[in-house]
């Protein structure tokens, strides 16, 4: 905090500085000038003083010197008249034998930041380059990149810059690395120093001189040398591998960022080095610093972003400390719920389970959350927790709670019954506007299922006159609409009360409107009503396997080892928990309907992979576009009873009956992809969504049986009728390994019965005793030759796609 | 890539340095700083700030913010390293980090800020080098005595019949031995750090050890040092040496100075320290600790007819016998809204108290020898006790030293200086263990 008496203070000093009795006095003077640096750094002004220490200047005591250079150095620029009076002590300094006083004069004499003084300091500087002490060099060097500073629209001199590119070759290290740093502002119109062959190579050979500072400004600046072949690549990375495993974590992070940018063009090279940098990162997890352990807890979470189960078998180190300070808990948090899976996820859960009842209320509410996001692949196991939470009725916990169940219930609709059995009775712990707005939602969606809704409304209903947050108020009006429609007899009052008194009274505008809107809807009748109000019930882009595609590393490559991991409040996985889900745009927008003429070019590239007959009958039969869309989702319920009661019906009649009985049609269909098992199920995920395929369930990868379970509608134009079939299609990927040589007689003793389709019977070769074969079984609902057709090309083209990826 | 300001800060605020190195912005920003970091709330993480295109990053060290601003595109990992080195370099040149320190030697810290940075680049850090430079003699808070013991600090001071150092002992500035001819002295200090989570049924789910051998100097004229380790020491998992209770530990790293030819084969770490303190080693352990964790909790929590919330805790030492643990402190949290407490306790010399507002009770054992148990009572005062009250009772957290002792059973075998000093000279080897985080489930 400034001092208040700065005035006194500056005058008390000025008095002592010229009294000739201090003067005379080394040590009195020397702490008289000791006062004023300190009330200086304080924050007093005490720039008055500037003349007094100009004198103070010219003195043989080093301590002396140091201390009034700081001070110059930070007023000069209000006082440049006087300031030249200094320039001539500084240039002899300049001549000094001492290398510390030449260091320290060319130091402080570009540090005065005056243009008007450039012309005394251009000699010095030049003189610094070629100095026998490497201390004055380094000085110099950088002293030329202050001067350009000062004078950014001058000329520098070329001489000067050619210097500088043969100082690269300076024995010492600094002063080579300052040479870089120098060059790079000089010549930053340029783009920079230059990085050619040579010059990579020399930094390369001499990085092991530098200490960690200096190999971390090297190792920056190499990102922008491009290696002319991929042998030179290679050397390099080589050279740079050490480094990768530093216990320096700055040295690795510079390591990493710079094979990032060099391996661009090389994905499993970069995933490899993220492997590789695991071990540090962790260590740097582990560190005594804090602010060094969040530094590598984001980094991770980038990490994470490529490789989702890198850190799984590590999921320990990532368990919060006692101690640690709350942001430090929520970044391991957020890092635990990615890491989850079926070896570790008790584990796991128990530990999360400890969190929730944190003093930290922030953590407390994380915690909540995280479990929550485990909730979507392990919804029991989290459920018991929720649900236990409930009856501690704490605010902010059961606050925590509700919002978790309404954002899980909204991807996972099956949880639905629990979430309404848990419910009753929370209204009266809840105190904040989003606990609340969860708990309406929950109400007005799931209303007809939980029997004491329309008494929760009411309480609500009647606190109304002194309800202040706007959004409870708009949550509850929409919510008693939605519970109206559904038990018309209990709400009918209620509502009429609601509506009358947002309309007549409510002062908000929105709110107002809003009234008004249902209230004219409600005069079209119901069947209008729950036309527009009764809305989706869960996310129509997620199905069982919630698990995040895996980004590419080029995604987050450019964000590593800068600030911005650390400023982004969060790696974002989902849509802001906030307001009601449905308010939140489903993911899958953009390619909601693919036209298939695309995937056709696609197949087409990959010739060779797929027999000639099949690409001509499928050539051939396709003339009206296929579309393929996600909508209307399918729960796995019914995937599974659809699934399941076709199978049992197939197996109870006649083969040739079977597609007439419910206008549904069987394939099996086998297509060669080899590595396809050996996929992950993220990129797998990402691969089919893209053309609008859903996976629901997958079998982890390398295992055997191997099977995906997927689905997606078709959406066909009949070119004979102009009009549009739509179909849905369900299907099952088998890879059963070594064994899949003969499927015709697995096929007998499965005891299925398939017809296979004219036309596809040529298509992938059943008999052709190929091994790495993956049975692809459809049903189609209705029956849609053409379409189905389309589909399986699709679906052949993905999976081509993928194993020549892996290969 | 460079710093545009470094300034330190008291905990109220005070502005204790400030250097521009680049004249981008005016000082004003520190009292920008000031004012973000005292305004953020709780689910802001503090390190990184941004104000306008300004970027601040701080750590705290000694009750001090240390705090660089600096452009977008810097490395956090560098900047935050450096800040670290930064406040350890002034540790070892002032002998000791406190506002107080700061504030009495602000003229060496700026001089140590010309050196280290230079138009925002840093230069150097190493301490050997800059010594060179600083011609400020450190002003101690406080004169070094040997006789001080009256601190029972970090390292314990229990006097036994051999000679043991203070721990104000290596809180000097490195400096006072050139000039005063100051004690030579060499402490190579095995610092141990332990996390343990212990379920409710007694199981360990996870330990670790983060480890690490600092060595301090206080010697100008030191060559060359040889630090001996135990020789059944083996690293990584699948390597066994010997037989029965090897010394093992999963991963380590070393200084760059360190010279590993004689580590092999006889475990030995050759270096030429650099006076002040440095960190020759890291190593950790993790999952399979070789002793038993230090301590067990055998708790008993009901509650009794009244209303309230009866716990009794038995705390049992699984230390070795000659060792003990000093400043226990054993933390259990309560449920929301307890009232009072009452406590019976076996010693007089224990204490505790409950906290309402971090919802704790805590209880002091200022010294548990290992082998030994302890016992306490408590009846906590809760209105609206229910059956569900009972999910907020613990865990237990416990903080505590383990002086002479090392978790993972890592020794210095010797410590031998080449050449041999002329004067007298001291060497100390010291060993410590403390809690990083140390939960026991109820």
């Amino acid at each position: 905090m400034p001092y208040l008496c700065g005035e006194e203070t500056v005058k008390e000093l000025r008095r002592c500085l010229s009294n000739p009795h201090v003067q005379a006095d080394p040590l009195r003077y020397r702490n008289t000038i000791l006062r004023v640096i300190r009330a200086m750094s304080q924050g007093v002004d005490v720039s008055g003083l500037f003349s007094e220490m100009v004198k103070a200047c010219a003195t043989v005591d080093i301590v002396q010197k140091k201390l009034v250079y700081l001070f110059l150095c930070s007023y000069a620029a209000l006082n440049p008249e006087l300031s030249l009076l200094v320039i001539n002590t500084l240039r002899k300094d300049c001549q000094d034998t001492n290398p510390m006083v030449r260091s320290l004069a060319l130091r402080n004499m570009t540090n005065l930041r005056l243009p008007s003084l450039v012309e005394y300091v251009e000699q010095p500087l030049t003189a610094g380059l070629k100095d026998r002490a490497a201390s004055v060099r380094r000085v110099a060097v950088l002293g030329w990149a202050k001067l350009h500073n000062l004078q950014p629209t001058s000329e520098i001199d070329a001489t000067v810059v050619n210097e500088l590119y043969n100082l690269l070759r300076d024995p010492d290290p600094v002063v080579m690395v300052n040479c870089l740093r120098a060059l790079e502002e000089i010549l930053k119109e340029e783009g920079g120093v230059a990085i050619n062959k040579p010059i990579t190579h020399h930094l390369l050979n001499r990085l092991k001189e530098c200490d960690i500072w200096g190999q971390c400004e090297v190792l920056r600046i190499l990102q922008r040398y491009q290696p002319q072949s991929e042998d030179e690549l290679f050397d390099i990375l080589s050279l740079l591998d050490s480094s990768l495993v530093s216990p320096h974590p700055p040295v690795m992070a510079a390591t990493l960022s710079l094979f990032l940018s060099l391996c661009s063009g090389l994905p499993a090279v970069s995933l490899a080095a993220l492997e590789r940098v695991c071990g540090p990162l962790l260590a740097a997890c582990g560190s005594g610093s804090r602010e060094m352990r969040f530094t590598a807890l984001c980094h991770i979470q980038l990490l994470l972003r490529s490789v989702p189960g890198l850190m799984g078998a590590h999921y320990k180190r990532f368990f919060c400390g006692y101690a640690e300070p709350a942001y430090i808990k929520q970044r391991k948090m957020q890092v635990l719920v990615e890491l989850v899976n079926d070896e570790n996820v008790i584990m796991l859960l128990d530990e999360l389970k400890g969190y929730c009842t944190d003093v930290n209320t922030d953590t407390a509410q994380a915690a909540i959350s995280a479990i929550g996001r485990i909730g979507r692949s392990y919804s029991d196991k989290c459920f018991v927790i929720l649900t236990g939470l409930l009856g501690l009725k704490q605010d902010h916990i059961t606050s925590a709670v509700v919002q978790t169940m309404r954002d899980l219930v909204w991807v996972c609709p099956q949880c639905s019954d629990t979430v309404c059995s848990a419910l009753e009775g929370c209204e009266e712990t809840l105190q904040d506007v989003q606990g609340r707005q969860a708990l309406l939602w929950l109400l007005g969606v799931y209303g007809e299922r939980i029997s004491s809704a329309p008494y929760t409304l009411e309480v609500f209903i009647d606190g109304v006159r002194s309800e202040a947050s706007l959004g409870v108020k708009m949550e509850l009006l929409t919510a008693a609409m939605r519970l109206f429609l559904c038990r018309p007899a209990e709400m009918q009052d209620m509502l009429g009360r609601l509506l009358h008194y947002f309309i007549e009274e409510e002062t908000d505008m929105c709110v107002q409107d809003q009234a008004l809107l249902y209230y004219r809807l409600l005069r079209c009748g119901t069947e209008e009503t729950r036309k527009v109000l009764q809305g989706r019930r869960s996310d129509p882009s997620l199905g069982v396997l919630i698990g995040r595609p895996a980004e590419p590393v080029s995604q987050w490559a450019c964000s590593f080892n800068t600030l911005e991991p650390l400023t982004v409040s969060a790696v974002e996985t989902e849509p802001s928990s906030r307001g009601s889900p449905e308010h939140t745009k489903p993911k899958t927008d953009l390619s909601e309907t693919l036209n298939y003429s695309q995937n056709e070019n696609l197949y087409s590239d990959s010739p060779g992979r797929c027999s000639e007959s099949s690409t001509n009958v499928l050539a051939s039969s396709f003339v009206a576009p296929l579309s393929l869309s996600l909508s209307p989702a399918v729960s796995p319920e019914e995937f599974e009873r659809l699934w399941l009661q076709q199978q049992t019906l197939h197996t109870e009649q006649g083969a040739e009956k079977k597609e007439e009985t419910d206008d549904s049609v069987w394939v099996k269909e086998s297509i060669q992809c080899s590595t396809i098992p050996h996929c992950s199920p993220q990129s797998l995920q990402a691969a089919m969504q893209l053309v609008n395929i859903q996976t629901l369930a997958f079998t982890p990868p390398n295992t055997l049986p191997w099977r995906v379970y997927l689905y997606t509608h078709t959406q066909h134009m009949s070119s004979a009728e102009m009009s549009y079939n739509n179909s849905l299609i369900l299907g099952e990927l088998l890879y059963t390994g070594g064994s899949g040589g003969e499927p015709s007689t697995a096929e007998g003793e499965d005891g299925h019965v398939t017809k296979e389709l004219e036309g596809t019977a040529e298509m992938g070769g059943w008999g052709n005793g190929k091994k790495e074969q993956v049975k692809v079984t459809l049903k189609q609902q209705p029956r849609d030759d053409e379409s189905l057709r389309g589909f399986l090309s699709i679906l052949t083209t993905v999976l081509h796609t993928l194993s020549s990826e892996r290969g | 890539m460079m710093i545009s300001q470094i300034f330190i800060l008291s905990s109220k605020g005070d502005h204790l340095i400030y250097k521009d190195f680049r004249g981008e912005s005016s000082s004003d920003v520190v009292t920008t700083f000031y004012q973000k970091i005292t305004a953020l709330t709780g689910d802001q993480p503090p390190v990184v700030m941004s104000h306008k295109d300004l970027h601040f990053i701080h750590v705290r060290h000694g009750g001090l913010y240390w705090v660089a601003t600096t452009t977008g595109d810097s490395s956090p990992f560098t900047i935050i390293d450096f800040l670290n080195r930064l406040s350890s370099l002034v540790r070892d040149f002032c002998g000791g980090l406190s506002e107080k320190s700061v504030q009495m030697n602000f003229a060496l810290i700026y001089e140590l800020l010309d050196e280290v940075l230079d138009y925002g680049y840093i230069q150097t850090t190493s301490s050997d080098v800059l010594k060179n430079f600083i011609q400020t003699e450190a002003v101690s808070s406080k004169p070094f005595s040997l006789f001080d013991l009256s601190n029972i600090g970090l390292f314990g001071a229990e006097t036994q019949q051999s000679k043991v150092a203070p721990s104000s002992a290596a809180t000097r500035p490195i400096q006072t031995s050139r000039e005063q001819g100051g004690k030579q002295e060499i402490f190579v200090d095995v610092v141990e750090r332990l996390t343990v989570v212990i379920g409710s049924n007694g199981v360990v789910m996870k330990a670790d050890v983060e480890g690490e051998v600092r060595v301090k100097c206080y010697m100008p004229s030191c060559s060359e040092i040889r630090i001996g380790l135990n020789e059944e020491l083996s690293i990584g998992k699948s390597q066994l040496r010997g037989y029965g209770s090897s010394v093992r530990v999963d991963e380590c790293s070393f200084h760059q100075s360190v010279k590993l030819d004689e580590f092999d084969n006889h475990r030995i770490l050759r270096l030429c320290p650099s006076q002040g303190e440095q960190t020759v080693m890291q190593y950790r352990l993790s999952d399979e600790l070789p002793s038993a964790p230090p301590f067990r909790l055998f708790p008993t929590v009901e509650r009794d007819g009244g209303g309230r919330l009866l716990m009794y805790l038995k705390l049992r030492c699984d230390l070795p016998p000659k060792s003990c643990a000093i400043n226990v402190c054993t933390s259990v949290s309560v449920p929301k809204g307890s009232l009072s407490l009452s406590q019976e306790l076996s010693s007089p010399d224990q204490s505790s108290e409950l906290n309402q507002q971090s919802r704790a009770i805590t209880w002091r054992i200022p010294r548990f020898s290992g082998g030994t148990q302890l016992s306490a009572l408590f009846k906590v005062e809760v209105p609206g006790l229910g059956p569900s009250s009972m999910m907020e009772v613990g865990p237990v957290c416990l903080t505590f030293e383990l002086p002479k002792f090392t978790s993972t059973g890592l020794q210095v075998r010797f410590l031998r200086l080449t050449p041999l000093q002329p004067g007298p000279s001291q060497r100390w080897v010291r060993y410590t263990t403390h809690s990083d985080s140390y939960t026991i489930r109820i």
